[in-house]
């Protein structure tokens, strides 16, 4: 492969390859290593960056804004941290109305306030028509990690229990039906929504919560192929189990997605002592984003991500390769 | 769900029942067959000597390599490329689609061919051509873009035809001797078709077939209806809800006012007297094939220890390949069969065997 295809941003295979191979190689230290969702630095800070590119920039439940404020929130949180500041780094195509931009920002400020975050830094710069589409955001953030917590995707250990905050695979639904001018009755609407209040809940069971995990490009399937890999385990999930909107399921069928590719951005997995499951459900659903939430597995040691389907049969759970692409039939 | 999982137990018991001992292989010629069987765990369900195998349903997946090579010329031509997703990924001989894209040329993924007419409709300084893929089912509406191009008159939109029909298929198949005992076949392409079409499995090579809707309990109901009828072979509709015999009339009209029939290259299985459609002369202005002058250059070109074809024919399961797995993966695959997500050999790549 000597140039770089849409697929490696697919967040699967491609996207780990390309990662491992060229950055991974050139930027190696004891930091970067290890698929973590944030960098843990002098013991109890946490680091994470991510750009967000979307179209469209509004879309059904949310826009470019809220997204790039509620990934980096969430990132940060997810090594069991209370994200703390936040930057912000635009990249702008000439000719962007201003009022677009305006609704933008005012939406990243709104999210910010909510989640409790300040935003401390930022950046603009402005490229030539096509330079780059409409609109590009950067965000990075920090936090501080939670006193009494071990959290990390390497502690996944036989015998956890998976939890999911709620319905999974709307995000990427709802941008796909937009883009390909779908309509639903009701709606599909993105998640996107910020889970570090839900995260500090949780955070009071300190080490019984082991992994957390935002299941974003990639979808659960990722996420749980990534929890099975660092933490050198199985894992077990049970398709009746799977909280999923009946309408995100359908046009699942209609477009020939797997519900488990689909990208999530108001989602958390956690990996929970079995002892105190219930009461990590309870927390759960006692916050606003995690009403749908449940036990959907266990941690085992076969190594293997299966799917225990409703049919009483059971098969792996494949990983996403790259683009998601609609099929013919 | 409860109620589901007794279903199912029922099901099981009755083809536990029914079973005729000896070997009983049953092709499906569908890519959505292929995947809810594999996704479903179907074939965990059924006892060893009934084998489910995949024909060639996937439309992407039939495509021959030097088709694929003409398209990817065609993407030269300074023209906008419109094509079904799958499509995008899949290797010729030296590029594909995908690769074209990074490499700057214009390649737009549609979901509905409509979508890609409305697109030339808006553009009028683009050159727009529609790759048109797949069976029965994907004809109709590329017909009707066809049509409507015509009537108002949009001289920027063409369709490079690439069509298949399955009849003359599945003849192909068992007059190469294939080892099946019943076919399931495709609801989608039947709901266009009918069952007219099928009556000369039974009638001339004494095979039945059911046509199948997609859910699990659709499948395990035409698996029992084929192991039923195994004596006095027949075609038969479980999927009743969506297929009637004659089929759909409306379609079938746009198909013949568009499109002929002519030879087509299978991959895997070459040339098919029959198998294929091309834009008839009437409506010539809108053929991407007479517009550019392009057209799949020589036979059929082989993959070096690629087994799709055997995979196709059903001869062989897709991990007895020596690429399966090794060479040949979703992420680089070598065959057609692990390009698209229908393909028999992504779905056993992907859910296990």
């Amino acid at each position: 492969m000597d140039k770089v295809l849409l697929s490696h941003g697919g967040g699967g295979t491609m996207m780990e390859n390309l990662i491992e191979e060229i950055f991974s190689k050139a930027f190696d230290n004891e930091y970067i290593k290890g698929m973590e969702d944030a960098a843990l630095l002098f013991g109890n800070i946490t680091l994470t960056t991510d750009s967000f590119t979307v179209k469209p920039i509004f879309f059904p439940g949310g826009d470019i804004g809220r997204l790039a404020v509620c990934g980096t929130v969430n990132d940060a949180s997810m090594r069991g941290a209370k994200p703390l500041y936040l930057t912000s780094a635009f990249i702008i195509e000439e000719g962007y109305p201003i009022e677009d931009l305006k609704r933008i920002v005012k939406s990243m400020a709104e999210t910010a306030e909510e989640a409790g975050v300040k935003i401390v830094a930022g950046d603009t710069k402005v490229v030539e028509k096509s330079g780059v589409d409409g609109v590009f955001i950067n965000t990075s953030g920090i936090g501080v990690v939670y006193e009494n917590v071990d959290v990390s995707i390497k502690n996944a250990k036989p015998g956890d229990v998976v939890l999911i905050s709620g319905t999974i695979g709307d995000h990427g639904m709802a941008i796909m039906s937009a883009r390909e001018e779908l309509q639903f009755d009701p709606p599909i609407l993105s998640d996107v929504s910020p889970l570090n209040k839900m995260i500090e809940k949780l955070m009071t069971l300190e080490k019984a919560v082991k992994v957390l995990r935002d299941p974003t490009r990639g979808g659960v399937a990722e996420v749980l192929y990534e929890i099975s890999k660092m933490s050198g385990v199985g894992i077990k999930i049970y398709e009746d189990k799977l909280p999923i909107k009946e309408s995100v399921k359908s046009a699942c069928d209609l477009m020939g997605f797997d519900f488990l590719h689909l990208a999530n951005e108001g989602k958390l997995i956690a990996v929970v002592d079995r002892k105190y499951a219930e009461e990590a459900l309870e927390i759960m659903k006692s916050d606003k984003y995690g009403k749908d939430a449940a036990i959907i597995g266990e941690v085992n040691d076969s190594k293997l991500v299966t799917i225990n389907t409703v049919y009483g049969t059971s098969r792996i759970i494949d990983r996403p390769i790259g683009e998601l692409l609609p099929r013919i039939c | 769900m409860m109620q589901q999982t007794e279903m199912i137990e029922k099901a099981k018991r009755a083809i536990e029942a029914l079973n005729p001992g000896g070997p009983f292989n049953i092709m499906e010629v569908c890519g959505s067959h292929t995947m809810a069987i594999s996704k479903f765990g179907l074939r965990q369900l059924l006892p060893k000597n009934i084998r489910l195998i995949s024909g060639p349903g996937c439309p992407v997946c039939v495509t021959a390599q030097n088709e694929i090579d003409s398209v990817v010329e065609l993407a030269n031509r300074n023209v906008v490329i419109a094509t079904f997703g799958d499509l995008i990924r899949v290797p010729g001989s030296k590029s594909s689609l995908q690769l074209e894209r990074a490499a700057g040329k214009e390649v737009k993924v549609f979901y509905s061919p409509l979508d890609a007419l409305k697109y030339a409709e808006g553009n009028p300084s683009k050159e727009v051509v529609f790759i048109g893929i797949g069976f029965e089912t994907t004809v109709p509406t590329v017909a009707v873009t066809i049509k409507e191009a015509k009537e108002k008159n949009i001289k920027n939109y063409s369709v490079y035809c690439l069509h298949k029909t399955m009849p003359e298929a599945l003849r192909a198949l068992l007059e190469g001797g294939s080892n099946v005992q019943g076919f399931l076949l495709p609801g989608h392409v039947s709901a266009i078709t009918g069952s007219k079409i099928y009556e000369f499995i039974p009638k001339e090579f004494g095979v039945g077939g059911v046509i199948s809707g997609f859910e699990a309990m659709d499948i395990l109901m035409s698996i029992i209806m084929l192991l039923k009828n195994y004596k006095n072979p027949a075609i038969e509709i479980q999927y009743k809800r969506v297929v009637r015999k004659e089929g759909n009339l409306e379609a079938q009209k746009i198909i013949d006012e568009i499109f002929e029939p002519c030879d087509s290259i299978w991959r895997g299985l070459g040339k098919i007297k029959g198998s294929g459609l091309r834009i008839k002369d009437k409506y010539k202005d809108f053929d991407a094939a007479v517009k550019f002058d392009i057209k799949p250059i020589g036979e059929e070109i082989e993959i070096k220890g690629c087994r799709c074809g055997d995979v196709l024919k059903g001869s062989i399961y897709p991990n007895e390949c020596p690429l399966f797995e090794r060479a040949c993966t979703p992420e680089n695959p070598v065959g057609p069969c692990m390009v698209s997500s229908e393909g028999s050999c992504a779905a056993f790549y992907k859910y296990g065997a």
